[in-house]
């Protein structure tokens, strides 16, 4: 027996693609997104038909807030672009524009959770509880649902900064990096779903 | 410890085996106390609340505990070898997938030991029945979290073979070419990939409302509980799918073998396979007739339902053709083939039956639905298990299952299961509901359950007799052939039984369909290499799939007791169920954080280890 690396050599221009177990990384996400988009796609449908059994709580037109949820969009739409940067720096193997981009990403994912949190903590106090009604609980339930992948997102990329910088971009990291971006611009897509079945949808009808 | 930390593929076939054998004990004895129950009218062997236990541990265990391992069993053993390979592509999380059924299913099964039972709202755990306000304590809660746990690890375990059929076939072996039951492997996969995630969502759910106080389900609360049906359903009945698939594969593979025929109508087959798979998500509400979805609803549904009579008419046929005319070897193992057919063709019947929406209104709810569904899922799966074990044993073990011992199995097991469920039918039929623990004297049920009752000790006669087969055959020395049946077709005949660890010395190449039985007709003693001998490359062992499981169990604890445990203080049962996320957090992290290259076995150490361990 004997160890062995793969971090030796030169590196392709698609290290995450360069090896097989990157290769089946990178499918086996795909697959994943696919069982996800399934996840979120249930949460929809219970949201949907639930959405109208406020009880005694608020409607959601007098809830919501658009100016923050708006801007909660547009600083998660920007962190989907930064983590493309991200994935265009791995390309050009340059490990300090990746890393940096990476840390701009994560600090807007926090950006985004902190304004959540915000939300949700001024909704409670609106008497929109988790228990009060079928559609706050199912509420709660799929923009919580969301929030917990962005926070899992943050620690995640975090974890892949760390590696980074210490090990540098080898084929074992590279696949990992450009794994965490295909996460980071899906819950992204979920949220743009939320924004208009959630928020606007609420807001009209 | 070994067994602990490992992530050999065919090892965990192994535990897969062992585990969800267990279980089919477990949900067996289950079975036979339920029948006991109804031997005589008016019996109270059981109380009414013990046997609501029973059904609902029946039908969750044989379903989730007991089938769906021993499938994953045999794809573990099998599927790597089939196409070549020297492991699935991700054997820790193969691993992982093991060991989260494994302590989602202890979970479960520690109900039975709680003060307040085991979940008694059926399998189907049909709100508001399983809500709070009708399902007190604990036992429901320890489906929703018990189920969470263990689904994790069937879903990791598909994307896992879905990656391995699609990245990992050896040179040649072309998805025209893949043998049937990998390809029936693959449309399972799939099946699970897109049909779990809605049920992980339903449990979630409805642990809310448990736990949480949410109102998701309760009608008084604004809850819909119809909504639930509808989840379930669109999860449940893909699963049967994901059930049934896998056991027609092994079937297909066992005719062939042993008819010394090449499989009838392989494309049409391969075809057949994607379409079920297919419309089994296009007719989960004919579960739901009788909910009130109305007359067009119905309509649609009934007719996809019945669509998929075709695809699958197509199937039996060509096992019918792949027969006809072949030299047929009744080895125990076709004996279980030969025999699912018709089984299977009366369960597909009774189920066109019930998918005529106004024929169903009669059946719903009676033992007819028993029937059916039995004679598909023991008649058709647990047939196809017991086939596929038999054939691949010598491949898992290196040791052949006693033939003569084999045979009388199966004539038991098969006259005690038509025994059981034929009569059913007509149980059904007279009115005899389903879920109830006693009946009256004199609605002329008694003998015909007496009858009943009677297959169901056959059948567990038959499978205690299975385990005598399984213990004598332990004790033979292994040595069992390369190709024991010796007209093995694919891949995994030419390598020893049982295999070494790296499975193929050389990565085989691939020529034709059947690749093993063309080498042998093109007058080849074995596979050409596709490539020269060298080094290999294994992943190493580890212990954190065990640890990140068990942190799993743990949070299920916590959370369940979440508003009972304040010996010390309140909210001790979150402060458990965080202590729990922590260790599989943790392990998580530590599994990122320390890459793992695993090892090479080079080509000196091949020479001594390739002959038979
Ligand atoms: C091997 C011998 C078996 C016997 C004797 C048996 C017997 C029974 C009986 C008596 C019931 C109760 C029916 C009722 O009162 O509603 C039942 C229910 C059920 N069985 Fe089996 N069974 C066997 C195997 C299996 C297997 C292998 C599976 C699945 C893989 C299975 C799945 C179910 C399900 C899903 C239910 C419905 C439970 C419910 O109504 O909630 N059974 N079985
Ligand atoms: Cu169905």
């Amino acid at each position: 027996m004997s160890t062995h690396s793969h971090a030796d050599g030169h590196l392709p221009h698609e290290p995450e693609k360069a090896t097989l177990e990157g290769r089946n990384k990178v499918l086996g996400f795909w697959l994943f997104l696919g069982g996800e988009t399934v996840l979120f796609g249930t949460l929809f449908s219970a949201f949907l038909a639930l959405r109208h059994q406020v009880l005694d709580g608020p409607q959601p037109s007098e809830l919501f807030k658009l100016s923050l949820v708006a801007a909660a969009t547009a600083i998660l739409l920007t962190s989907s672009l930064t983590s493309v940067f991200a994935i265009q720096a791995l390309h050009n193997h340059n490990v300090k524009a990746l890393i940096n981009w990476l840390i701009v990403t994560v600090v807007l994912g926090l950006g985004f959770l902190g304004l959540e949190i915000y939300e949700f903590y001024h909704y409670v106090h609106e008497g929109h509880g988790f228990t009060t009604s079928a559609f706050s609980s199912s509420f709660y339930t799929l923009v919580g649902f969301h929030g917990a992948h962005v926070a899992f997102g943050i620690f995640w990329i975090s974890s892949i900064i760390g590696q980074l910088m210490k090990k540098g971009l080898t084929v074992v990291t590279a696949p990992k990096v450009y794994v965490a971006g295909m996460y980071w611009h899906f819950i992204d897509v979920v949220w743009v779903f939320i924004f208009t079945v959630v928020y606007l949808m609420g807001k009209v009808v | 410890m070994d067994w602990l930390t490992t992530v050999d593929h065919k090892k965990i076939g192994i535990l897969y085996l062992i585990a969800g054998g267990f279980f089919f004990l477990v949900g067996g004895l289950e079975a036979l106390l339920i029948r006991i129950q109804l031997w005589k009218p008016l019996n109270d062997f059981v109380s009414a609340d013990t046997y609501n236990e029973l059904i609902t541990m029946h039908g969750t265990t044989m379903i989730f505990l007991a089938a769906m391992p021993m499938l994953f069993a045999l794809m573990n053993a099998v599927v790597p070898l089939q196409i070549g390979a020297r492991d699935v592509a991700f054997p820790f999380v193969n691993a992982l997938g093991f060991w989260t059924f494994f302590f989602g299913a202890v979970l479960l099964n520690v109900s039975w030991f709680t003060s307040t039972g085991a979940p008694a709202a059926g399998w189907t755990a049909y709100a508001p029945l399983s809500g709070p306000a009708f399902s007190t304590g604990h036992g429901m809660d320890y489906y929703v979290l018990g189920l969470q746990i263990a689904g994790i690890g069937t879903l990791i375990g598909g994307i896992n073979f879905l990656v391995t059929i699609i990245n990992m076939r050896a040179p040649g072996m072309t998805f025209m070419r893949m043998p049937m039951f990998t390809w029936a492997s693959f449309i399972t996969s799939a099946l699970i990939l897109f049909a779990f995630p809605a049920l992980a969502v339903g449990l979630a759910a409805l642990m809310f409302d448990r736990i949480f106080d949410a109102n998701f389900f309760d009608p008084n609360n604004g809850g819909n509980a119809v909504l639930w049906e509808h989840i379930f359903w669109i999860f449940g009945h893909p699963e049967v799918y994901i059930l049934i698939l896998p056991a027609f594969g092994v079937i297909s593979e066992v005719i062939s073998t042993f008819s010394r025929k090449r499989l009838f109508g392989y494309s049409s087959m391969v075809f057949a396979t994607i379409l079920i798979g297919f419309l089994g998500f296009m007719v989960w509400a004919h579960h739901m007739f009788t909910t009130g979805l109305g007359p067009v609803a119905n309509a649609l549904f009934s007719i996809a339902t019945m669509l998929i009579a075709v695809p699958t008419g197509i199937k039996i046929f060509n096992w019918i053709f792949t027969m006809w005319g072949g030299s047929i070897k009744f080895t125990s193992a076709n004996l279980y083939a030969v025999g699912f057919i018709p089984t299977f063709v009366m369960g597909g019947v009774t189920g066109v039956m019930l998918a005529a929406a106004p024929a169903d209104f009669q059946y719903h709810d009676t033992y007819f639905v028993v029937a059916h569904f039995h004679y598909v899922i023991v008649g058709g799966l647990i047939l196809g298990i017991f086939s596929g074990l038999h054939y691949w044993w010598p491949k898992m073990f290196g040791r052949i299952l006693n033939e003569t011992l084999g045979k009388w199995t199966f004539w038991i097991f098969y006259i005690g299961f038509h025994l059981t469920f034929f009569i059913q039918h007509f149980l059904g039929l007279l009115g005899m509901p389903r879920r109830i623990w006693t009946y009256l004297d004199g609605l002329g049920f008694n003998e015909m359950n007496l009858i009943s009752t009677i297959g169901a000790i056959m059948m567990g006669i038959g499978t205690i007799m299975f385990i005598l087969n399984v213990v004598i055959t332990n004790a033979k020395p292994q040595n069992a052939a390369d190709d024991p049946w010796e007209d093995g077709r694919t891949l995994e005949w030419t390598i020893p039984s049982p295999p070494p660890e790296y499975n193929f010395k050389q990565t085989p190449l691939v020529r034709g369909y059947d690749a093993y039985w063309k080498e042998k007709m093109d007058g080849h003693k074995g596979m050409t290499p596709a490539e020269p001998i060298g080094s290999i490359h294994m992943p190493s062992p580890s212990i954190l799939p065990f640890t990140m499981s068990l942190g799993l169990f743990i949070t299920g604890f916590g959370l369940m007791y979440s508003r009972d445990w304040t010996f010390i203080t309140e909210h001790i049962g979150f402060y458990v169920a965080g202590l729990g996320l922590l260790i599989t957090f943790g392990s998580m992290f530590l599994r990122s954080v320390y890459d793992d290259h695993g090892f090479h076995i080079e080509p000196e150490e091949l020479e001594d280890k390739g002959v038979k361990a």
